[in-house]
């Protein structure tokens, strides 16, 4: 069930006439089946707007976004619904505050007009490495990492074959960071899923993708294999840049 | 977030509900709108039982006498028990309340929410319309309204609904518009859901505590609506109890015979009170931080 992702010349503009912003003037990047992609960069290099533009969050982008070959635009809702699902950054704004873990797994099978909803919604649960007794709490009685696997639980329960993770551990602390990455990891290797991550964290990438795009005022730079970042081979010279400070960095701490 | 571990005997909404006048009975000030509200409501329930009277029979023998002798209020023009007629003017109050409360708090949540949500020319159009409504002191267009429906009881509920609504669509569709970029709504659209669903199911709840507390609010300017309309004698008609019209009748008495208007006032006075403390009580009840105690 793994798919590839095409992404061929994906632009955006906001805003019109004189004040219109180039958000992203061409991005290009294929991902294979099942593999982790990354996206890096600097705040406001485009990273959060590509998978918003892939999920069709935001629609008005001109380019093609390809999964096993089928345009995203001309994928019904439903289907495309049940292709690729979001994790989104904030853990404490992406669950709403008022409905109860249930409620937020229930939506989309009835949405979707599935069976047997207790038990998907037990499955997705555990498979979080949460107790099916979570299911009665709200979002305020959960911590952050337990609001992370729930979202993520949420993104799970319509058995979706692509991922796009906006920075899922940007928001938590360090060691419920590993936590989420080794399940999101686990995950990968159970089912097979297609990953596009969005970080500005290097070591999330050397600990989760395959390759990685780094991006620059919304222009993919470079795109580097995973081990590049160790011996820092990249040669764009911004891409060089940010691995070496990021190297610089971790040798600081 | 102490209560993580909560008793699911009751029904959540009904939990809720506990908590909630709990915390209104700990205010002495939300407490006492509480009471009030309890006691006109018991008042609506039990007239008959409380009435000293029967509040529509005439003693001409007996009339405008001061409070005292067995009328505790005194008596009217038309010798009618002041205290009786309060009492089952209590039941044309909660009626009034009551109906505007369901006509109103849905209108203006359903069109405030889908404004709010849907934005663009949706917007604008129902924005306009609001504020043709708003731009019209409420007494004023009730008046024309029932002027052109001819006056009665119900035109007054109708009128006065068809003046309350903006207030509670203009509150909702700023709450819906601080919503609408959230993350969880655009998680909800990757699940497919169409508009009216997120408005409904993901919209609505966000924007019903304040929209609740503005309608409770609200109620004492209902009451006071309806008792203005009453005063001018386009609410309800005679022989109705109803507060507003008893001090229209009082009033040409007023000068020797007190207690014909007092008592009604007293009553508008006390309740449109009650309830503008009881607004004021679910608000910090029904605020977000405090929701998370509970």
């Amino acid at each position: 069930m793994s798919v590839s992702v095409e992404v061929r010349d994906l632009s955006i503009t906001f805003g019109e006439g004189a004040t219109a912003v180039k958000v992203l003037p061409g991005v290009s990047f294929s991902v294979q089946p099942g593999e982790c992609f990354g996206l890096v960069g600097e705040s406001g290099s485009g990273k959060s707007t590509v998978l918003r533009c892939m999920s069709m969050l935001t629609d008005f982008w001109k380019g093609d976004v390809l999964i096993n070959g089928r345009s995203v635009r001309d994928m019904p809702l439903i289907e495309r619904c049940r292709t690729l699902q979001m994790v989104f950054q904030d853990p404490y704004g992406s669950l709403h505050p008022r409905q109860s873990v249930r409620t937020v797994l229930n939506e989309p099978l009835v949405i979707h007009k599935l069976g047997d909803r207790e038990e998907r919604m037990r499955r997705a649960i555990t498979d979080v490495g949460l107790p099916v007794s979570f299911l009665d709490r709200f979002p305020h009685q959960l911590s952050g990492g337990q609001r992370q696997r729930v979202a993520i639980a949420r993104a799970l329960i319509l058995e979706p074959s692509l991922l796009l993770l906006d920075e899922p551990t940007s928001a938590l602390d360090v060691s419920v960071q590993a936590e989420i990455l080794n399940l999101l990891q686990r995950l990968r290797e159970e089912r097979g899923f297609t990953y596009i991550m969005v970080t500005h964290d290097l070591a999330v990438v050397d600990h989760m993708c395959d390759r990685f795009a780094v991006m620059l005022r919304g222009e993919v730079t470079e795109i580097l294999p995973r081990d590049a970042i160790d011996k820092n081979r990249a040669t764009h010279p911004y891409a060089r840049q940010l691995i070496a400070a990021s190297l610089e960095y971790e040798g600081a701490a | 977030m102490s209560a993580a571990v909560e008793t699911h005997t009751l029904p959540g909404w009904l939990n809720a509900l506990k908590n909630i006048l709990l915390f209104l009975l700990r205010s002495p000030t939300s407490a006492f709108g509480l009471a009030v509200l309890a006691v006109l409501i018991l008042c609506a329930l039990f007239a008959p039982l409380i009435a000293t009277h029967d509040p529509y029979v005439q003693a001409l023998g007996n009339t405008l006498k001061p409070p005292g002798n067995g009328h505790l209020f005194g008596t009217d023009e038309l010798g009618r028990d002041i205290f009786s007629r309060l009492v089952y003017g209590a039941r044309i109050t909660l009626t009034i309340i009551f109906l505007v409360s369901i006509i109103v708090g849905p209108v203006g949540l359903l069109i405030g929410a889908s404004a709010g949500y849907l934005g663009g020319k949706f917007d604008t159009v129902l924005m306009r319309i609001t504020d043709i409504f708003l731009s019209f002191p409420s007494l004023i267009l009730s008046l024309a309204f029932v002027a052109a429906l001819g006056p009665s009881l119900n035109n007054a509920i109708i009128a006065i609904a068809l003046t309350s609504w903006p207030p509670i669509a203009r509150l909702a569709r700023a709450e819906a518009m601080t919503f609408r970029k959230a993350d969880y709504i655009a998680a909800a659209r990757l699940q497919g859901a169409s508009p009216l669903r997120i408005i409904v199911k993901s919209i609505m709840p966000m924007c019903l505590p304040s929209v609740l507390i503005r309608l409770t609010l609200n109620m004492a300017t209902v009451i006071l609506t309806a008792a203005g309309l009453g005063f001018l004698g386009l609410g309800a008609q005679p022989p109705l109890p109803e507060w507003g019209a008893m001090i229209a009748t009082g009033r040409r008495y007023m000068l020797d015979n007190w207690w014909l208007v007092t008592f009604p006032g007293l009553a508008i006075l006390t309740v449109s009170l009650s309830f503008n403390l009881l607004g004021d009580g679910l608000r910090d009840a029904l605020d977000p931080k405090q929701m998370n105690k509970r």
